[in-house]
């Protein structure tokens, strides 16, 4: 039987030779992206390329993802956040593609890498600092200074804000990558153990629990791929209200 | 390990170390170079695609609908005011027309009235002079018809004189005669 961390590895495909250690190349994971895109692609350009009026099945469905995360942006980054809606639109649907076709069996789950969500909670973090200081130049940084509140007690504030700041990158791409990994790794061990029991003689008439718990955990994960997703994008447009309105 | 359970043992021997290096495939930083540089391709083109593409184009057809749909309830509601003051100037034409046939009604029955009213007096008055020239013909011809008999009496009376005695009595005194016994 495989390993439970065995379908997180990173297979190269095709490779393209090394740089240093790191080796260039097509892997799962990149073709994995690609079918991601690809899905979206389908569902957001071709389901839509008839601009109909009365909209068929696809660009229902097309239409219910774009206005949900338009919903979302305009909710949470207020109606000047709009203009973040192409970048808020890509790393949810990015995300919670890449989560969903993780659930096929056999899938890679792109996001189930931590460089990768890394990547993406530095693209946010990264987009609300430059815009934040090419808007508001140095009153950006009234971010960190709750206002009214004594001068003395800035001592202590200035830096829990500094910290929380500092820390929402981490906790927004470790958030991502954590669920996925521990989700997979979970389903993976409780589908072990109906192989392993069925074969454990005796112990076989016991493997109908941990095959249950698996049925009941692969809901659990399509939640979890889903809500991930969202609460990805809810606090990017959270960061970009930041990047808007500074002042607190 | 060497246990009779040789399938599933080589099967763990085969599948079980898990990556070259054994570490944990997500710290294996080796791979990081080549995930970035993949996901910087995907998502750039998935970015520049709903920057350009699906994010306009949605906002397009969800706007162009609103906008329909806006247009549309205005157009029904103008149709709705139309047709509400269609009704009110059939009513109000209705009421006119009605008030105007009573006034014809009213003017033809007062005509109508007049006329006849005229006509019977003309037929009253035209009677009434027929009604006084027949009396005035009788009286005519009563006060002729009673000349007549006094001449005739005279007449009469002359021949009987005659006949009695032979002698004819003038004209004057039979005249005189019978008008003294018809006024006695």
């Amino acid at each position: 039987m495989a390993s439970p961390i065995e379908q997180f590895e990173i297979k190269p495909i095709v490779s393209f030779g090394k740089i240093g250690n790191s080796e260039i190349a097509f892997t799962n994971s990149a073709l994995f992206m690609i079918i991601a895109v690809g899905l979206i692609s389908l569902l957001f350009v071709y389901g839509t390329r008839n601009r109909s009026l009365i909209p068929g099945r696809i660009q229902s469905l097309a239409e219910m993802g774009y206005e949900f995360v338009a919903g979302t942006v305009r909710d949470s980054a207020g109606h000047d956040g709009m203009k973040f809606l192409p970048l808020v639109f890509s790393l949810f649907m990015f995300v919670l593609f890449a989560n969903l076709i993780g659930m096929v069996p056999g899938a890679f789950t792109v996001t189930s890498h931590l460089i990768v969500t890394a990547a993406l909670a530095a693209l946010v973090i990264f987009t609300v600092i430059i815009y934040g200081i090419a808007k508001h130049g140095a009153k950006f940084f009234g971010l960190f200074v709750p206002s009214g509140v004594h001068p003395l007690m800035l001592i202590i504030l200035v830096p829990i804000e500094v910290i929380s700041f500092v820390s929402r990158p981490i906790s927004l791409s470790v958030r991502l990558f954590a669920n996925m990994l521990a989700g997979h790794i979970a389903l993976k061990i409780f589908a072990g153990f109906v192989a392993t029991l069925l074969f454990a003689g005796g112990w076989a008439v016991l493997s109908p629990l941990p095959l249950a718990l698996t049925v009941a955990l692969t809901a659990l994960e399509f939640l979890v791929a889903v809500l991930q997703a969202y609460v990805f994008a809810v606090l990017t447009c959270i960061y970009l209200h930041d990047a808007l309105h500074p002042g607190h | 390990m060497a246990t009779p359970a040789t399938t599933t043992t080589g099967t763990v021997a085969t599948g079980g170390p898990p990556a070259a290096g054994g570490a944990f495939p997500p710290f294996q930083t080796e791979t990081f170079a080549s995930q970035l540089l993949w996901l910087a391709i995907t998502f750039g083109f998935l970015y520049w695609l709903a920057d350009k593409v699906i994010v306009p184009r949605l906002g397009a057809i969800l706007a162009d609908r609103a906008s329909r749909i806006g247009g549309d309830l205005n157009e029904a509601a103008a149709m709705k005011a139309k047709a509400e003051e269609a009704g009110a100037a059939y009513e109000k034409s209705l009421a006119e027309a009605r008030a105007k046939s009573q006034a014809i009604a009213q003017e033809t029955r007062d005509k109508v009235n007049a006329q006849s009213n005229e006509r019977r007096k003309a037929v009253e008055a035209e009677l009434a002079a027929k009604l006084a020239q027949a009396e005035e013909t009788i009286v005519a011809a009563r006060t002729s018809a009673m000349s007549n008999v006094a001449a005739i009496a005279a007449e009469t009376a002359a021949v009987i004189v005659e006949r009695l005695t032979g002698v004819k009595p003038t004209a004057a005194v039979t005249a005189a005669a019978v008008k003294s016994t018809t006024q006695g």
